[in-house]
């Protein structure tokens, strides 16, 4: 019984946070890492392309819900996100037919793309702003709880209670299917083979054919469909601020770059260790080791390793570790 | 073209002294406040407060004989030391102002106070710096800084009072990382360990981060009967309040003044009930007085906007007092206009309070705020006690 409880707290707190974390920065890491294998550059705009797309998303459900279409227990944004993910799709290939192309065909180097993307991160922000506002916005509706924590306690008589959001539910299985889809897309068709082929040597990929202009497309198509999916999940399990979306970029990338540049794998394995880094090393074990321990030897301070106010130094201190001892990445991505 | 700037230079500053020449007897009041920045949308109402006040007196045409006043806008931007005592050089420097309101947020004031005002013997009377660090109990200011909001540390001991009244004894203390936070959580521990209360874990979150299960795991590790969050209500302190409720880390809590507002109900709704607050608000007779006075001009029971009415009225009631514009005469009188004795002065009745102050009598002013200065020049402070019952807030008393 006091181990179950151990265990139960260690999840309420831990486990289920940092799961759902997690999958929201690795999605974020997978657009990041796709622009960087296949277009060869660090895309800034990413958290920005994020806090559009769930605009859009917003805006749709706004409307869905003024003319009562829901589909209740389920929040009614996962009914507006194909429609969300094509406009910021439009958003994103017009911007790489305005600006982009413009530097691809004068093969400039990777920092200048940077550049041009820090850019295009400005204009974007300012385009939400713009059209939503910077105020918080809420658009989750449907059922708040798979379980919540007094409902837990009163089923099992524990005296710890678990809570289960359904947005928590929603962004993992929603990650698990959108990460087995493009992996089946990268492995088993023929655009998916392209773009790999295109991302490992460009060179050949064109001499055997390759059309560069569509590979460029499908990856925009696709880091649409990421971007605007984490950044709904992101927005219905916690709130949508165009501020907060911009400074997700730094985790994401934290992500993205601890587990490779350019590594889809790696790019997930790396959102769940920021996020479980940011969550654990800072955790009071306290209630936990008050029921694993005897009484005698139940601790009295909060067995902190670090206080809260360094979890993101805990992240960035891991970035910096994996950069010196693996320049690329855990799951050998293209170094810096 | 040399001979050309050369003559317009001089043209300009024989201009500008004539200009000053023939105004000598013009009265410039400063309105610093953050116009940008994390709180502007309460700025734009504490703005046209303090220039209301200021064109009551003018209208009324009482001051120091026949003074006109006019008043000149800076920006603090409520986070920038840099910009806001670059703007507060302006004013005193260029404008020339007579004294300041303001500034708003503590940081900013506190830099404005030690950089500008303090070397160039300015006056400046904060409506809503609430930080504890700007009390200067040892005269560091020289006198020259006064506040129409009371002190976090007053606030501190409010919210003690609170939670011991409702055998409340031991608490969890999240607060946004700066000024305002730091300095509100720790006046409130020291308060609260004071009384007999135990405060489990007194620790900061950061504003606008993406996810707060670290904090509110290590709150929640700690324990406690109630979370108080000292934050904001549409940045970090919000995210604290979600994931605390979510997890069922803590089902009650207690909210300081800056996450009071008709956001957090409507983001939180009934999961509020049994939870509880305070912020500085005067009383219902004293609000109802100052919105029939103000009208439509702008919204009266917004956050410090009576503070800032006050806060302006105080110094031109100061100067008409000392009868002289010159800061370092007229900061000697600003506690004898706020406080008693004399006549009741208040907000809408600048005139009479002038006339009074001209024939050699004295006031007691009470404004839109019932100011009463204690201390080192800070307002003593009327809270409002709110609880949350039924998804509604109400008003439990005032402290």
């Amino acid at each position: 019984m006091e181990l179950l409880n151990a265990f139960i707290v260690l999840a309420n707190f831990v486990l289920v946070p940092a799961i759902a974390y997690g999958s929201q920065l690795a999605l974020g890491a997978l657009g990041v890492t796709l622009v960087y294998g296949v277009l060869r550059f660090s895309n800034f705009a990413h958290g920005d392309t994020m806090a559009f797309g769930t605009m859009v998303v917003i805006l749709l459900t706004w409307w869905m819900q003024s003319i009562g279409i829901s589909i209740a227990p389920l929040p009614t944004a996962l009914l507006a996100l194909p429609l969300g993910i094509a406009v910021t799709a439009a958003l994103l290939i017009a911007t790489d037919r305005t600006v982009y192309k413009f530097y691809r065909t004068q093969k400039s180097p990777p920092v200048i793309f940077l550049i041009v993307s820090l850019g295009v991160m400005f204009v974007m922000n300012g385009l939400v702003r713009f059209i939503i506002g910077v105020d918080d916005q809420r658009f989750s509706d449907g059922e708040r709880f798979i379980i919540s924590a007094r409902e837990f306690k009163k089923m099992t008589g524990l005296s710890e209670g678990l809570a289960i959001k359904t947005t928590q539910g929603i962004t993992v299985i929603t990650a698990i299917v959108v990460v087995a889809v493009l992996f089946w897309f990268l492995n088993k068709t023929r655009t998916g083979k392209s773009m790999r082929a295109f991302s490992d040597n460009e060179d050949l990929a064109l001499l055997s054919g390759i059309n560069p202009e569509r590979v460029v497309f499908y990856t925009w198509l696709i880091v649409a469909a990421l971007a605007t999916i984490a950044g709904t999940l992101y927005g219905l399990d916690k709130s949508f601020k165009p501020f907060v979306y911009f400074q997700l970029l730094l985790p994401i990338f934290a992500a993205a770059i601890v587990g490779g540049l350019g590594s889809p794998l790696g790019a997930i394995a790396g959102g769940f260790i920021i996020a479980f880094s940011e969550v654990m090393i800072t955790y009071a074990w306290k209630k936990v080791f008050g029921y694993i321990l005897p009484e005698a030897l139940a601790p009295d301070g909060l067995v902190q390793l670090l206080a809260t106010e360094y979890k993101f130094a805990v992240s960035f201190v891991i970035l910096v570790i994996v950069l010196l001892f693996k320049p690329t990445g855990l799951f050998k991505g293209k170094a810096l | 073209m040399k001979r050309l700037l050369i003559g317009t230079a001089l043209a300009t500053s024989f201009g500008a002294a004539a200009f000053a020449g023939s105004h000598s007897n013009e009265v410039k009041i400063g309105v610093f406040l953050g116009f940008t920045g994390p709180i502007e949308s309460t700025v734009a109402q504490m703005g046209p407060a303090a220039e209301f006040a200021v064109n009551e007196v003018n209208e009324s045409g009482l001051l120091l004989g026949g003074a006109s006043v006019s008043s000149v806008r800076a920006d603090t931007t409520c986070i920038d030391a840099g910009a806001a005592t670059a703007a507060m050089e302006r004013l005193v420097t260029s404008d020339n102002v007579d004294g300041v309101v303001g500034g708003d947020c503590s940081g900013v004031t506190g830099a404005a106070l030690m950089n500008v005002a303090l070397p160039n013997g300015m006056v400046m009377i904060s409506p809503s710096a609430t930080s504890p660090g700007l009390s200067h109990m040892n005269n560091e200011d020289n006198g020259l800084f006064f506040r129409t909001a009371p002190s976090d540390a007053r606030q501190g001991v409010v919210m003690t009072e609170i939670l011991m009244d409702r055998g409340i004894n031991s608490v969890a203390v999240s607060y946004t990382n700066n000024d305002y936070g730091k300095g509100l959580a720790d006046a409130f521990q020291s308060a609260y360990e004071a009384a007999g209360g135990t405060v489990t874990l007194n620790a900061p979150h950061e504003d606008g981060k993406a996810d707060y299960s670290a904090e509110v795991a290590a709150l929640a590790a700690a324990g406690g009967d109630r979370l108080v969050v000292a934050g904001y209500v549409d940045q970090g302190g919000k995210g604290i309040t979600q994931a605390a409720l979510d997890t069922g880390a803590f089902d009650t809590f207690h909210f300081p003044d800056g996450m009071l507002s008709a956001k957090l109900l409507e983001d939180f709704g009934a999961d509020l009930n049994g939870s509880t607050g305070q912020h500085p608000s005067p009383s219902v007779e004293l609000a109802a007085n100052f919105k029939s006075v103000v009208g439509d001009a702008f919204d009266s029971t917004s956050a410090f906007a009576p503070e800032s009415y006050d806060a302006a009225a105080l110094i031109m009631l100061a100067m008409q007092a000392a009868g002289s514009k010159d800061p370092n005469v007229y900061k000697e009188h600003v506690m004898n206009v706020a406080n008693a004795p004399g006549e009741k002065i208040n907000a809408g009745e600048l005139a009479k309070g002038l006339e009074i102050l001209a024939n050699g009598g004295e006031i007691d002013y009470v404004g839109a705020t019932g100011v009463e200065l204690v201390g080192p020049g800070e307002a003593a402070g009327t809270y409002r006690e709110v609880e949350y019952v039924n998804g509604e807030e109400t008003t439990a008393g005032f402290r």
